[in-house]
C-alpha cells in the first residue's frame, strides 16, 4: 500500500479551452485591443523614452558603480597607502599595485604603480567596499570607450585623473584620512 | 527625320496607346513599387515600435525617414560571401527568383481605371492606368505567385545544410498548403463579382457591393492565407531566428540576404493590392461619383491615390498582426489549414455557387457566411478539434479519479 493520499497529487494539464477560446477570432480581437492601445498612447511613449545621448537617465549617484578613480587627500596627494587589500578582495584580479616607501613623512607606504584593467573588471565594487582609507571609489561615469585593449588599462595618472573630473560630480563619501603614524626605527 | 520625336507625335502614339502608356508606365510603377518596398520597411519598424511603448528609427532622418536609403547603402557595401559548400548556381538564382515573381504580380493591377487625355476626343478608347489589362488577371497573378514557392526551395536546397534545408522544406510545405484556401477564396470573389479581368471586378463592386460586405469569412480566409503565402508572422516558423537560425536564408549575406527580405514586403503589397481589388472595392469609393467615373487625369491620379490608401491600410492591418499574434507551430499551421480553412472555403464557394445559379439576392452570402462559420465552430467543438487547428494534445484523455 502506497503512503500517498489521493489530495497528494495535483493535475496541472493545461487548463481546456472554452468554446469562445477555441473559435480563436474574439481573442485575437482582443489582442488588437491591446496593440492598438499601445499604438495610440503617445503620451506614454514620450514619457517612458529616454532619447540617449541627448537625454541621460539619472542615476544614484552615490551608489552607481562606474569607472574608478583613485581619491587624493586634503594635500592633493594620492591617499592610497599601498596595503594591497582592494588587489586581495577583487574577484577578477583586474589590480596590480607596486608599493613604495612614501616619499612623504606622515605615511609609510604609497603605490608607485596602480594599475586597474578596465577590461577585466566586474563592477562589483568589492575593492572600494575593502578599502581601509576610502582611497578607491567607483564613480557615476559609465560610457567609456577606449580604442585598444592597451588604452583600457588605466594607470596611477589616469585614475588620479578621473578623481579631478568627477569630484565635483561625485564628491568623497568620506574625507580623506589624515594623521598617519609612521613608525621609525630608533637607530642608536 | 526626327519628326517622330515630335510633341505631337509622342501625344498620339505613347501617351494615346494603351501599348506606349503601358510601357510608359512599367519604370515609374517598378520605381513606385521599389520606394513603396523599402519605406514598408521603415514603416514596419515605427509601427513595431509604436506598439512597443517605444520609437522606431528616428534617428536618421526627420522620423527616420532616411532610414531606408541607409539600409540599403549598407547592404550594398556589405561583403558578399558565397560559401564554399553550396550550389551556386542556384544559391545566386533564388533570391533573384522570389523578389522578381513578387513584382512581377504588380502589371494587371488595376490603379486607376479608365481616363482619356485632354486631347483624345470623347469617342476615343479611354486609356487604362494599370501596366497590362489582361483577361485572366487573376490567373495570371495566383500562377505567378506561385512560383515564389522556388524562390524558398532552392534557398534552401542550395545551401547545403541541413537546417535550411529542412527550413526550405517546411517553406515550400506551408506555401503550397496555404494556396488551396487562397485560391478557393479568389474563386468566391470571381463568382461574386463574375469577371477574371481585374479591373472588370473593381468596376463590378460598384456602389455598396464590395466583395468583403458579401463574404467577410471569405476576405477573412484570404487575409490569413496571404498571411501564410507571405511567410509573416504569425506563420513564419520557417524563417524566425528561434527555431533554424534563418531557415532558408541563413546562408545568405548581404544583398542577397536583402533581396530575401524585401521579397517578403514586395509579397505582401502586391497581396495587399490583390485583396483590395477583388474584395475592397479597388479604387471605388461608393458615393464619390466624381472619383468613381470621371475620365480626367486628375481623376485617375486620385484614383490611385485611393487605391494606395486602401493598400496601406491593409498593409498596417498585417503588421499589426505581426506584433499581436504568436507564432503557430508547423503542424498547427499546415492543421488550421487543411482542416479548418479548406472546407470552410469549399462551403463557401458552393453557397457562392448557388446564389449565383439560382439567381437570388447576392445579399443571401452574408448570412450564409455567418452559417458556415458557425457550422464550422460547431464542428470543430463536438469533434475536439479546435476550428484553428491548435489541438492540447493527441492522447486521449482518462477518466481521473
Amino acid at each position: 500500500m502506497s503512503d500517498w493520499r489521493k489530495t497528494d497529487i495535483v493535475n496541472v494539464d493545461q487548463p481546456e479551452l472554452t468554446a469562445a477560446e477555441r473559435l480563436y477570432v474574439p481573442q485575437v480581437l482582443g489582442g488588437f485591443k491591446t496593440t492598438l492601445r499601445h499604438f495610440f498612447r503617445k503620451r506614454l511613449r514620450d514619457e517612458t523614452v529616454v532619447q540617449y545621448p541627448e537625454q541621460r537617465r539619472v542615476l544614484h549617484k552615490e551608489n552607481y558603480r562606474g569607472v574608478h578613480r583613485l581619491n587624493r587627500d586634503d594635500q592633493d596627494r594620492v591617499a592610497c597607502v599601498a596595503c594591497f587589500m582592494c588587489a586581495t578582495a577583487c574577484p577578477a584580479g583586474c589590480i596590480h599595485i607596486e608599493g613604495a616607501e612614501s616619499p612623504w613623512p606622515d605615511r609609510e607606504k604609497y603605490p608607485a604603480r596602480f594599475e586597474i584593467d578596465e577590461l577585466r573588471c566586474i563592477y562589483c565594487g568589492m575593492c572600494e567596499e575593502a578599502c581601509p582609507v576610502d582611497a578607491i571609489e567607483l564613480t557615476p561615469k559609465y560610457d567609456l570607450v577606449g580604442r585598444s585593449r592597451k588604452e583600457m588599462i588605466f594607470d596611477k595618472e589616469t585614475l588620479l585623473a578621473v578623481y579631478d573630473r568627477t569630484k565635483d560630480d561625485k564628491p568623497r563619501k568620506h574625507p580623506a584620512i589624515t594623521g598617519y603614524v609612521r613608525l621609525t626605527i630608533d637607530k642608536d | 527625320m526626327w519628326e517622330w520625336l515630335s510633341w505631337e507625335s509622342i501625344k498620339d502614339n505613347v501617351l494615346a496607346d494603351q501599348f506606349g502608356f503601358s510601357l510608359l508606365l512599367v519604370p515609374v510603377l517598378f520605381g513606385v513599387m521599389m520606394l513603396a518596398v523599402a519605406y514598408s520597411v521603415l514603416a514596419e519598424r515605427k509601427i513595431a515600435g509604436w506598439i512597443q511603448d517605444r520609437y522606431g528609427p528616428n534617428r536618421v532622418g526627420p522620423w527616420g525617414l532616411l532610414q531606408p536609403i541607409a539600409d540599403g547603402i549598407k547592404a550594398l557595401m556589405k561583403e558578399d560571401i558565397t560559401p564554399g559548400h553550396v550550389d551556386r548556381a542556384l544559391f545566386i538564382f533564388a533570391p533573384w527568383m522570389i523578389f522578381v515573381v513578387a513584382l512581377v504580380g504588380f502589371a494587371v493591377i488595376p490603379w486607376g481605371g479608365a481616363f482619356r487625355w485632354p486631347w483624345m476626343d470623347e469617342s476615343a478608347e479611354p486609356i487604362l492606368a494599370q501596366v497590362a489589362s489582361i483577361d485572366i488577371g487573376l490567373l495570371y497573378i495566383l500562377a505567378v505567385a506561385s512560383l515564389g514557392v522556388y524562390g524558398l526551395v532552392l534557398g534552401g536546397w542550395a545551401s547545403n545544410n541541413k537546417y535550411s534545408f529542412y527550413g526550405g522544406m517546411r517553406a515550400a510545405a506551408q506555401m503550397l498548403s496555404y494556396e488551396v484556401p487562397l485560391g478557393m477564396a479568389v474563386l468566391v470573389a470571381i463568382l461574386t463579382t463574375g469577371h477574371l479581368r481585374l479591373e472588370d471586378m473593381v468596376l463590378a463592386q460598384t456602389g455598396f457591393a464590395w466583395t468583403v460586405l458579401f463574404h467577410p469569412a471569405a476576405a477573412l480566409i484570404l487575409f490569413v492565407s496571404a498571411l501564410a503565402e507571405s511567410n509573416r508572422t504569425p506563420f513564419d516558423l520557417v524563417e524566425c531566428e528561434q527555431e533554424l537560425v534563418g531557415g532558408f536564408h541563413t546562408e545568405y549575406s548581404a544583398m542577397k540576404h536583402a533581396l530575401f527580405f524585401l521579397a517578403e514586403y514586395a509579397h505582401l503589397i502586391t497581396g495587399s493590392a490583390f485583396i483590395v481589388a477583388m474584395y475592397f472595392g479597388g479604387y471605388l469609393i461608393p458615393g464619390f461619383t466624381w472619383l468613381n467615373e470621371s475620365s480626367s487625369v486628375w481623376a485617375m491620379l486620385a484614383r490611385m491615390l485611393v487605391f494606395g490608401g486602401k493598400v496601406a491600410a491593409i498593409i498596417g492591418f498585417y503588421m499589426l498582426v505581426r506584433w499581436t499574434l504568436p507564432r503557430f507551430r508547423f503542424d498547427q499551421l499546415m492543421r488550421l489549414a487543411w482542416k479548418s480553412l479548406v472546407p470552410m472555403t469549399m462551403a463557401l464557394v458552393v453557397l457562392q455557387g448557388v446564389i449565383v445559379y439560382t439567381d437570388c439576392s447576392q445579399w443571401l452570402a452574408l448570412p450564409g457566411n455567418v452559417v458556415i462559420v458557425v457550422a464550422a465552430a460547431v464542428v470543430g467543438a463536438r469533434s475536439g478539434t479546435p476550428v484553428t487547428g491548435r489541438q492540447q494534445s493527441l492522447m486521449r484523455k482518462e477518466a481521473t479519479g
